[in-house]
């Protein structure tokens, strides 16, 4: 089969719910298949995948620093809406700084961006794929 | 022009599943994941409403949440496929658009 | 897909559709899907909305929510219009289960400018068959 640019949404809150990790499954899948990743874009809830402060039990999943080392390994642009993670505390230096606060948490391989850009995946992609609540 | 359906919750918790099916045209794909793959056991109280669907649409559920919820030996509904991520990877690949009913 | 026949070459015009499955305040899945809407307007694609289940509360009319301490953001449905964000699909049967008829939803109109700008209404009730058919003709489907 040839391969086919897939775009991807999460809006599954991180350890709450199974979608961030569904769609790291499901990513890893369509890489080893040779299909392309356009964007992995991180809404709602699913923008807490991007901090880099979350510390879970030694014994269970790292979600963030997984799709970070994918993110490495495999040039994934991972995007964090700028709007949902203002809500929820997720920032970088610059918008820190913007926005008067004493630290940034947003995690390697991450960055932030506008709602746009998941309308750009929905148009520049073949498929569109929705993981959440 | 067929569309991928996902459901992603527990038939015996939220009305994802029923509404999907209330929206599914004939050859169409409906994919069971996270908790959406207690709707794929026999003999339940909802297995009718997948049991209706008369081989007009496909049924896959994806068989590493079945295992995660011990439910890989159990008995399945008549029709239901079970994938693995590749093969999911396929459904969304090959059917024309999925849809998450969340 | 329909090829844009504007003057970027090679750029292409989706249709998107916007599936609200859910009820204003108790989640944000209302307000996050409207805000995607609004932003998404200026990518000129094919836009429609579908209110289905619980998402028909969405539209109902009245909705106060200065005791909750929430903003209620059901006024901007109505600017919707101006963003040629025009499609409003309710769907007939999950307004009967709840007990809901078009008059108790808010009125969305718009200005048809290819009808000497006349105001038209944008909610249109089509049955549970009709929207399966709508969600079939789509490019992309959203739903939060």
């Amino acid at each position: 089969m040839s391969a086919v640019k897939l775009g991807v949404v999460i809006t599954g809150g991180p350890y709450t719910r199974q979608a961030s990790d569904t769609a790291y499954q499901f990513v890893k899948a369509a890489l080893e298949k040779g299909h392309e990743i356009f964007r992995v874009f991180f809404y709602n809830d699913g923008v807490n995948v991007g901090t880099r402060l979350t510390v879970p039990p030694q014994d269970d999943r790292n979600i963030q620093k997984n799709w970070s080392e994918l993110a490495e390994r495999h040039k994934l642009d991972l995007v964090v809406c700028v709007a949902a993670a203002q809500r929820r505390g997720i920032l970088d230096k610059d918008e820190a700084g913007r926005q008067g606060k004493d630290g940034d948490n947003i995690a390697p391989g991450f960055r932030i961006s506008g709602l746009g850009q998941m309308i750009e995946a929905g148009i520049v992609a073949d498929r569109l794929v929705i993981f959440g609540d | 022009m067929p569309t991928l359906h996902m459901v992603n919750k527990s038939p015996f918790e939220d009305n994802a599943l029923q509404s999907c099916l209330g929206h599914v045209l004939k050859g169409d794909a409906v994919l069971l994941i996270e908790d959406g793959v207690y709707g794929a056991l026999a003999g339940s109280a909802v297995a009718g409403m997948l049991g209706q669907q008369n081989g007009a649409v496909s049924l896959y559920a994806l068989g590493p949440d079945l295992a995660a919820r011990g439910l890989s030996e159990k008995p399945l509904l008549g029709g239901v496929d079970v994938i693995d991520y590749g093969g999911f990877v396929d459904l969304v690949t090959t059917l024309d658009r999925s849809q998450s009913w969340l | 897909m329909v090829m844009d026949e504007g003057p970027l070459e090679g750029s292409v015009t989706k249709r998107f559709l916007y599936v609200n499955r859910r009820a204003p305040y108790g989640t944000i899945y209302a307000l996050e899907s409207l805000e995607v809407v609004l932003i998404g307007a200026a990518f000129e694609q094919e836009v429609t909305l579908a209110f289905l289940d619980d998402g028909v509360f969405q539209l109902t009319k009245g909705q106060d929510t200065g005791a909750i301490g929430v903003k209620n953001f059901s006024p901007a449905y109505r600017a919707l219009g101006d963003y040629d964000v025009t499609n409003f699909y309710v769907e007939a049967e999950s307004l009967g289960e709840r007990g809901l008829t078009l008059d108790d939803l808010q009125q969305i109109t718009y200005e048809d400018e290819d009808d000497d700008w006349k105001e038209k209404p944008s909610i249109r009730v089509v049955s549970r068959r009709e929207l399966a058919a709508i969600m079939a003709e789509q490019d992309v489907i959203l739903s939060f």
